[in-house]
């Protein structure tokens, strides 16, 4: 225990002190990666803990997004105080989806449908919505004069580093707590086996959606987040599949159910991706596809080699906590 | 002191009657055991008693009130814990985790809980295998896993489905031993399904004999061994088998 808590504190004051040394551009990859993370933490309360499947969490991504950015445009509200409306509009959302997905006992795989079925309406309705900019797409005003207010989530490269390093900080902290408690316990053996899970006394239904609810109110954070860090957002982007698929990559590469491993599958999985970007372009192969393509074979000997995830396999090596999910 | 009580239960699965107008009473800190063929209905009685399956017609009341109706972690809530024929752990847990999460259904507190495990997990051997993956388990430490975790819940009565099929004979002598403790010391109430016999005489004060899905005898052990609808049904058949 000793020697992870040590690795850990290098690990924060690193992070803390680096961007010292980084220029933009190294910055803005690692508040993906730190996004990634924070998205992948959220993601895994469903999935890793209470086995529930989700592809399509671009839902609450998307919902929190135009929720807090449609705040602010329209009637000046700081996403300090429209994160919360945002929070809640994506737990009605997850409720709905929860509540559908139990009552009527669909379950894995026929889950994961639901969900995507879900985010797909929000991206054809909100690629209709002219409230919110419709397919045009939704722009929030960026000028000098709100340059440095930090209370409406306008700032640097830096501020968006510490901003989204505090945020994965958070959910890491949050996922540790929910795994120690009652709830988080009764989440895995729900996860194991739901049967028996009721026979002990476990109304899985209940447990299942706080799950939902946990997931999604955290997941709609990452969007708002998204929608004051890009300014602008169209429907056709922030609710597609793809991105759904992008949040569940890091936990599955790092490794599902744990508390290290969105982290861990993010800081691989990041990297990767802006190498063969940097790659395909210093090579001058402009081929459309090329980078998907290696980001595909990349992946597929990532699984390989660490079929559990990459994070349980580095702590058994280093006999740290966390080897068994 | 009746714990648990049915009236008139009948379940069918579409055209087959698995559960036939079964009516029996359980006394307050008695042992119980269900015997009968294979397919004689007595594990869907279980489901049926633990709110898994649904009833078509009668009642199950348990300690005064009615129980049908309710769902599977109300029932446990009420007092009611079952084991499960094809045992079901938690295989990704730890066994340790296994039987603190059954404490968890009355203890809130998570460190207590996992203090607390260590009763249920030293009265089935199972404390010194606390830090193994319940998947890691053999088959009869997963059965003394099963009932270990139910008796987590502080049951006033616990359902043991086939708890000893699969157990050397050492082994279940080990278990009736462990029942039999529980059951004086603590005043637990028992009902099991059972093929092993040795198990059901030494332990059970009653018992329910169920062919096609209906009652064809109960009473004392001693008695209904010699009855010979018994041995025509069940007990004569395994001793030709």
């Amino acid at each position: 225990m000793k020697k992870a808590e040590v690795v850990a504190i290098v690990a924060l004051l690193a992070l803390l002190v680096a961007p010292l040394a980084m220029d933009r551009y190294l910055l803005s990859v690692f508040v993906l990666v730190f996004w990634a993370a924070y998205a992948g933490q959220a993601w895994n309360v469903m999935m890793g803990f209470a086995g529930l499947l989700s592809l399509g969490h671009s839902l609450y991504v998307g919902l929190g997004a135009y929720a807090a950015a449609a705040l602010f445009v329209h009637f000046g509200i700081s996403p300090l105080l429209g994160l919360f409306p945002a929070m809640a509009l994506c737990m009605i959302a997850g409720v709905v989806v929860g509540w559908l997905g139990f009552r009527f006992r669909i379950e894995g795989v026929y889950f994961a449908l639901l969900t995507i079925a879900f985010a797909e309406v929000a991206r054809i309705g909100f690629d209709h919505l002219t409230w919110t900019g419709a397919a045009g797409g939704f722009f929030l005003p960026v000028s000098r004069e709100t340059a440095g207010q930090w209370w409406n989530l306008r700032g640097g490269p830096l501020f968006f580093y510490y901003l989204s390093l505090g945020m994965a900080l958070a959910a890491l902290g949050i996922c540790w707590a929910l795994r120690r408690s009652r709830l988080g316990h009764q989440w895995l053996a729900t996860r194991e086996d739901a049967e028996a899970a009721r026979a002990i006394g476990i109304n899985v239904t209940r447990a299942r959606i706080v799950a939902v609810l946990i997931s999604a109110a955290m997941t709609s954070l990452a969007g708002v987040f998204y929608a004051f860090y890009y300014n602008n957002l169209f429907a056709a982007q922030i609710f597609d599949m793809s991105r759904s698929i992008d949040i569940v990559l890091a936990p599955i590469v790092g490794g599902i159910g744990t508390l290290f491993g969105p982290i861990i599958g993010a800081l691989i999985l990041i990297p990767l991706g802006e190498l063969l970007t940097e790659a395909t372009r210093a090579l001058g192969i402009n081929a459309p596809g090329v980078k998907a393509i290696f980001y595909g074979l990349g992946l597929m000997v990532i699984i390989a080699l660490a079929p559990g995830g990459v994070w349980p396999a580095i702590a058994r090596r280093l006999g740290i906590g966390e080897g068994r999910r | 002191m009746s714990l648990l009580r049915l009236d008139g239960v009948s379940k069918r699965f579409r055209g087959l009657v698995a559960v036939d107008n079964v009516s029996l009473t359980v006394e307050a800190g008695t042992v119980f055991a269900i015997i009968g063929p294979n397919g004689a209905g007595k594990t869907t009685l279980f489901s049926l008693i633990a709110g898994a399956l649904s009833l078509d017609t009668g009642a199950i009341a348990f300690d005064g009130a009615r129980i049908n109706g309710l769902r599977p972690d109300q029932i446990c809530m009420r007092g009611l814990a079952r084991t499960f024929q094809i045992v079901r752990p938690f295989p990704a847990l730890s066994v340790h985790e296994n039987v603190a999460i059954g404490v968890m259904a009355r203890e809130s507190n998570v460190a207590l809980a996992f203090a607390r495990a260590e009763e249920s997990l030293r009265a089935f051997d199972l404390w010194d295998k606390r830090e193994q993956r319940a998947s890691a388990l053999t088959l009869p430490d997963r059965k003394r896993l099963e009932m270990a975790r139910a008796l987590a819940t502080r049951p006033k009565m616990l359902l043991l489905d086939e708890t000893m099929a699969g157990l050397r004979p050492p082994e279940v002598d080990r278990v009736v031993e462990t029942l039999r403790a529980l059951n004086r010391d603590t005043g637990l109430t028992i009902v099991m399904i059972e093929h092993v016999m040795r198990a059901v005489t030494s332990l059970a004060d009653r018992v329910h004999v169920l062919n096609h899905g209906a009652t064809i005898a109960e009473g004392p052990p001693k008695q209904v061994m010699r009855d010979p609808k018994v041995i025509a049904s069940y007990l004569g058949a395994e001793a030709l088998g």
